[in-house]
């Protein structure tokens, strides 16, 4: 499903190479775990895959379904489904979030060329998810993410994704800034979506989300290159031992 | 929600120079000859069989105003107007002054249907769950036609073009007319006092409720033509009205001069909120064309506990100066002002609010939202003044900017000056762009760009569209993405 294949990319604006020749492959229905510390390229290249404008491709290529997607926009990749769940979702003032919700469903809808929802049925459904994730309906009329808290924040990330049913879901450190409960709820939802068609791609510094939200694989992300790559066992190592032995065979 | 998605389409449909009602009606018409001379005036003033009181008055402005000066402070620049290029009565042949809706020309009404404005009384009817609106439309010099005016008056409320109020109501006219915009006030008013061709009259009686909203629909169509109009609102004791404006003009290459001139006047306990959606044809996207509105609003609260608010929505014009105030001469009389004012292309736009306390316990309230876009000037120019004697008088001004692209400019220039120790002022301000993480997290949701933009404004803007009554509200938001399409890039 997602094939990536000696990737360099840098900041636009000052040149500064982040992405250093990596490669990834990610199969339908597959988990994978991308780890590594603070730094090491993991947002920047959640960006990257969901074609953010500040950096640049210079090197390789990013296939999906067997196509590049480089020259696509944002809208375009989302449209295809390919969903990010941002590590700091962004505040729309005065935006509710159930209006940005039925507006963002809408529109893939018209760009895969199928009919837009009815009023009821979109609410039917956008009340089903929240409930699945104990959002407070009340949450919903206020403008999306402002004064949100973090929890809150990550959660409304998650009633996305569920709402807008990507088949590549990028969760870049949803697990940070949730308690306990919060974590067990997100994890259910995200498991709720795996399916053999749809692949999950989930950034972490921690096993314990992996212990609800099991991968098929773990890579080790490095000065923006996979260093390592594993089962979920390579995860423990890591939770036991630290970073500091694999940095070192690999340099 | 919906009107978001309607956006969204209308921004599809339409191309950036593809002004909307830029559709240009050809009609007969009947006009004063080019210039501007006391002859002029007795000519507008005989074609609207007005009495002599009417003709000496706007003789008298004459006068003055050639004593003027044009007003140089504000922030716009604009080649000098020659005043005797211009034409200034313009009126569909056979038509003097409104008729009955049979007795329209039904060119006329074809194009009030194409630009959306129902006058057809029976349709308006028809449709039981809309909520009536009662229409004053005047084309270019002259009122056309003025819609449920027998309801109205079964409720005591007199809504008909000025021309007619002049002959009809003269004592009205003689006692409120001038009485808010002096004559003298300034040059583009003075000139209005001497030229003004027709416009809107409402008077609601003592304790009466409008029944339904009132509206003015200003079409400018011929070419090199002013447009002057004239609209006077008395509000009597504890009498409430809400009253529209919108306008439109064809898509010309040369800049059509628009100089109204609004007065409210609300009595003790009375309120009068006043609209408008403007968008005049703003000029092409080289800045060519467009209409100049040099327009002069004031609403006097004239009674104790008398309201006036002013909610605009301004997306076109060439250049707009324009700065609707309240006077708050009653004790505990409120004025309000809520503002969006979208620019883009090499659109200027000057234009804020007075609030000037005088009375005890006075409060005001400024919410002003400017958008710039493309190569546009956006300034908000306000003054809050809170007088001697005004005890207890509270300001609230919030003024927030948002730039999109970096060739565009906003500026924010309040003077506050408070003579009596009692006064509360507070000032906020801000100015924003549109953040590339905000762009990129909306469109990361299979929003393109274009309608992301759109919906971010959209949120920038929602205080002061929730001050629109609901029909209004839709058909500004349209508005706004529409006149911001082209903005991105
Ligand atoms: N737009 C930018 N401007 C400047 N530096 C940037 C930019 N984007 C990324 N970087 C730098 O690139 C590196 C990788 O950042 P990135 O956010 O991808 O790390 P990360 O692996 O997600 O880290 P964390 O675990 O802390 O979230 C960092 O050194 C960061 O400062
Ligand atoms: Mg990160």
């Amino acid at each position: 499903m997602l094939e990536i294949k000696n990737l360099h990319a840098r900041i636009a604006e000052d040149g500064t190479e982040i992405i250093r020749g990596l490669n990834l492959t990610v199969k339908a229905g597959e988990v994978a775990a991308i780890m590594g510390p603070n730094g090491s390229g993991k947002s920047t290249l959640s960006y990257i895959l969901s074609g953010r404008e500040d950096y640049e491709v210079t090197e390789g290529d990013i296939l999906y379904n067997g196509e590049s997607i480089l020259d696509l926009d944002p809208a375009e990749r989302a449209s295809k489904g390919i969903f990010l769940a941002f590590q700091y979702p962004v505040e729309i003032p005065g935006v509710a979030t159930m209006q940005f919700l039925k507006v963002a469903m809408n529109e893939q809808r018209k760009a895969r060329g199928e009919e837009e929802l009815t009023t009821p049925d979109f609410i039917r459904r956008v009340k089903e998810a929240a409930a699945e994730l104990k959002i407070d309906p009340a949450m919903l009329r206020r403008p999306l993410n402002v004064g949100f808290s973090g929890g809150e924040k990550k959660r409304a990330e998650i009633l996305q994704m569920a709402l807008l049913e990507p088949k590549l879901c990028i969760l870049d450190e949803t697990d940070s800034g949730l308690d306990i409960d919060a974590l067990k709820i997100v994890a259910d939802g995200v498991n709720a979506l795996k399916s053999p068609d749809r692949a999950v791609i989930v950034i972490t510094h921690y096993q314990r989300l992996l212990e609800y939200i099991v991968p098929d694989t773990v890579h080790v992300l490095y000065k923006g290159q996979v260093i390592r790559s594993g089962d979920k066992d390579l995860a423990l190592e890591l939770e036991a031992n630290g970073y500091a032995d694999i940095i070192g065979k690999a340099a | 929600m919906a009107a978001v998605q309607e956006t969204i389409d209308q921004v599809r449909q339409i191309d950036v120079d593809q002004y909307k009602y830029g559709f240009e009606t050809i009609i007969e018409v009947d006009k004063a000859p080019k210039g501007l001379s006391e002859d002029i005036i007795r000519f507008i003033s005989a074609k609207k069989q007005e009495p002599e009181w009417m003709l000496e008055w706007r003789l008298d402005a004459y006068q003055r105003w050639l004593t003027m000066e044009e007003p140089t402070w504000a922030r716009v620049d604009y080649p000098k107007i020659d005043f005797n290029e211009l034409y200034y009565y313009a009126a569909p042949k056979n038509m003097t002054g409104p008729s009955s809706l049979e007795e329209v020309d039904p060119e006329l009404l074809r194009v009030y249907e194409k630009l959306g404005i129902p006058l057809q009384e029976q349709e308006m009817l028809a449709g039981v769950q809309k909520p009536r609106v009662a229409v004053d439309a005047v084309f270019d010099s002259v009122s056309v036609v003025t819609t449920f005016k027998k309801e109205l008056q079964k409720a005591g409320v007199i809504f008909m073009s000025i021309s007619e109020a002049i002959r009809e109501h003269p004592e009205l006219i003689k006692q409120y007319l001038g009485s808010v915009v002096p004559t003298t006030d300034n040059y583009y008013a003075t000139l209005n006092a001497a030229v003004f061709t027709d416009g809107s009259f409402v008077f609601v009686p003592k304790g009466v409720r409008c029944p339904m909203e009132l509206s003015t629909y200003f079409r400018i169509n011929e070419k090199n033509t002013g447009q002057f109009e004239r609209t006077l609102i008395i509000a009597e004791e504890g009498a409430y009205v809400s009253y529209l404006e919108g306008c439109t003009a064809p898509q010309r290459d040369e800049n059509q001069l628009h100089a109204a001139v609004v007065e409210l006047v609300a009595l003790d306990d009375a309120e009068i909120k006043y609209s408008t959606v403007q968008n005049w044809y703003p000029g092409d996207a080289q800045g060519k064309g467009g209409i100049y509105n040099f327009v002069t609003k004031r609403g006097d609260c004239r009674g104790h506990r008398s309201k006036i608010s002013w909610t605009q929505v301004e997306t076109g014009s060439a250049i707009t100066w324009k700065y609707p105030s309240c006077i708050l001469r009653g004790d505990d009389s409120r004025g309000e002002f809520y503002s969006i004012a979208v620019s883009n292309g090499y659109q200027q736009i000057d234009s804020g609010t007075k609030m000037i306390h005088l009375g005890k316990n006075t409060s005001s309230r400024i919410i002003s939202k400017g958008i710039s876009a493309g190569r546009s000037n956006n300034t908000y120019r306000g003054q809050v003044s809170i007088h001697r004697r005004a005890e207890n008088a509270r300001n609230f001004t919030n003024c927030d900017s948002l730039l999109i692209g970096d060739k565009c400019g906003a500026h924010t220039v309040p003077y506050i000056e408070v003579k009596n120790a009692s006064a509360q002022v507070e000032h906020e301000a801000t100015t924003s762009k549109i953040s590339d993480d905000q762009k990129f997290y909306v469109m990361q949701r299979g929003i393109p760009e274009e309608e992301a933009i759109a919906l971010i404004v959209n949120g920038f803007v929602k205080d002061v569209i929730q001050e629109l009554p609901m029909e209004f509200a839709v058909e500004a938001q349209k508005l706004i993405g529409i006149s911001l399409e082209g903005s991105v890039g």
